[in-house]
């Protein structure tokens, strides 16, 4: 079972249709025991940070998230959630949980695409990911494959944190985080079948993960 | 670097796919669902309903389609048509559409612009203009007016600024139909989507004309749109989608091909 995270923060059901698609159990909670017992954590979210964090803090999310985390639990960060594991977002000047060493920034106006066109923000449409490592969420997966962005803040994590990257007036960290804690700036659940995939191969480590223990 | 997207336009009404003969009389064309389904197979981008059922009833019936899509479809679709309040809004994006689609009301009461950013980011408004060609006047320098009711009413408007404006008031997306092209099949308005396009620092979407492979092309390339949408091209089995990306990508247009 995964747990999708909830804080109240964006679309949590298309996380939750995508994985009942794939026959993934799952339930949207914020209680600390359901979370316990399942093998993984979706942290979801569109919104801005600092609405999120306040919500994240008052609702005790954060502890539990800190709790399970260093007990190892798997999870997957997906847009604002991949945004907030980082130290700070400049987002309403937002201090964020700093599970992962790093921040947020802004695109800004004066980038430009590689045919020299400017570019829109946000960041909203289809484009591809660049592996800088190895990484299983992408098992099966062509480098080809595009996943579907919307964003106008990119995580920009300490170097050895960067998994993936993307280019968009400029190259940015599209997906970060270390074995068992990873987070995609894309959404996987509007990604058409490599999103699927990609969620599916999340289920497979945490199913895995929680029969090594 | 981004891809250029290529979105079908689904008209529904009463649950019904439909089509439209410029505004006279609709004939039922298949199952919304069934159709989007097949859409996503054939690497649409993204996918937009558009309800033109103005009953109440419909509403509910809507609704049950885009539940349908949503469990079914794992690209981003807005739905469009008589959305006027917020939570007009609310109800089409719990029911799993990611973005919602405003026209009039957005030209009768612009602050459900800014409202609708408000409650569910700027990410979530696409604002559809309709677009005719006037001579321009001292109220419409650009020569491009806003109207609404499928053209039959004109608003005074001039077009460029009313896409700056939307833009201030917290709109994340354009989407720039020009009646004079719509239905004729041959190309979109590239003047005035430019234009639009250059004005502007949100995505635009270019509407209304695409009557073969080239003008989505010259869309995305003159026209300098984000994306294009399309209809009958696709409706009638003239065209797939793949066809589609297909051509251009032998043109050197960067679309997605893997899906």
């Amino acid at each position: 079972m995964l747990a999708i995270l909830d804080y109240k923060a964006g679309n949590l059901t298309s996380v939750k249709r995508a994985l009942d698609y794939l026959s993934i159990p799952c339930t949207i909670t914020a209680d600390a025991q359901v979370i316990a017992g399942c093998e993984g954590l979706i942290f979801p979210g569109v919104g801005a940070a600092g609405s999120a964090m306040a919500y994240l803090g008052r609702s005790g999310l954060k502890e539990i998230m800190a709790h399970e985390i260093a007990a190892g639990k798997p999870l997957l960060g997906i847009c604002l959630g991949c945004q907030i594991l980082l130290e700070y977002s400049p987002e309403n000047d937002t201090t964020t949980l700093g599970l992962i060493p790093g921040r947020c920034d802004i695109f800004t106006p004066d980038l430009t695409e590689e045919d020299g066109s400017p570019i829109n923000i946000p960041h909203m449409g289809w484009n591809t990911v660049t592996l800088r490592k190895e990484c299983p969420l992408f098992d099966g997966i062509s480098t080809e494959s595009e996943f579907y962005f919307v964003h106008s803040y990119y995580p920009n994590p300490a170097p050895e944190y960067v998994i993936g990257t993307t280019y968009y007036g400029r190259e940015f960290c599209s997906v970060h985080g270390r074995d068992g804690l990873w987070s995609a700036q894309f959404h996987p659940e509007k990604s058409g079948r490599p999103g699927l995939k990609m969620l599916s191969n999340f289920y497979a480590y945490c199913r895995e993960a929680a029969n090594a223990q | 670097m981004l891809s250029k997207r290529i979105i079908p336009c689904l008209d529904v009404r009463n649950g019904k796919l439909t089509k439209g003969v410029k505004f006279e009389g609709n004939v039922d064309i298949g199952d919304p669902v069934e159709t989007a389904k097949r859409y996503y197979e054939e690497g649409a981008d993204e996918i937009v309903f558009y309800d033109i059922t103005a009953s109440h009833e419909g509403r509910g019936i809507m609704l049950k389609v885009v539940e349908a899509v949503a469990s079914q479809i794992f690209i981003p679709f807005s739905v469009g048509g008589g959305i006027s309040t917020v939570a007009d809004m609310r109800d089409v994006l719990l029911a799993g559409a990611e973005k919602i689609s405003v026209n009039s009301a957005a030209v009768k009461t612009p602050h459900i612009i800014t409202e609708g950013a408000e409650a569910f980011g700027s990410q979530c408004i696409v604002v559809g203009m309709d677009v005719l060609r006037v001579p321009a006047s001292e109220a419409i320098p650009s020569g491009y007016e806003i109207v609404i009711h499928g053209g039959r009413k004109h608003m005074g408007i001039d077009a460029l600024w009313w896409a700056r404006e939307v833009e201030r008031l917290g709109a994340g997306e354009l989407c720039v139909n020009s009646i004079d092209a719509d239905g004729t099949k041959d190309g979109y308005e590239l003047t005035l989507t430019r234009l639009i396009a250059d004005s502007v620092r949100i995505p635009v979407i270019a509407s209304g004309g695409a009557g073969n492979p080239q003008h989505m092309v010259d869309a995305v390339t003159e026209g300098r749109a984000s994306a294009a949408l399309i209809a009958s091209i696709v409706h009638y089995g003239e065209y797939t989608v793949t066809d589609l990306k297909n051509y251009m990508a032998d043109k050197g247009v960067k679309v997605r091909r893997i899906w």
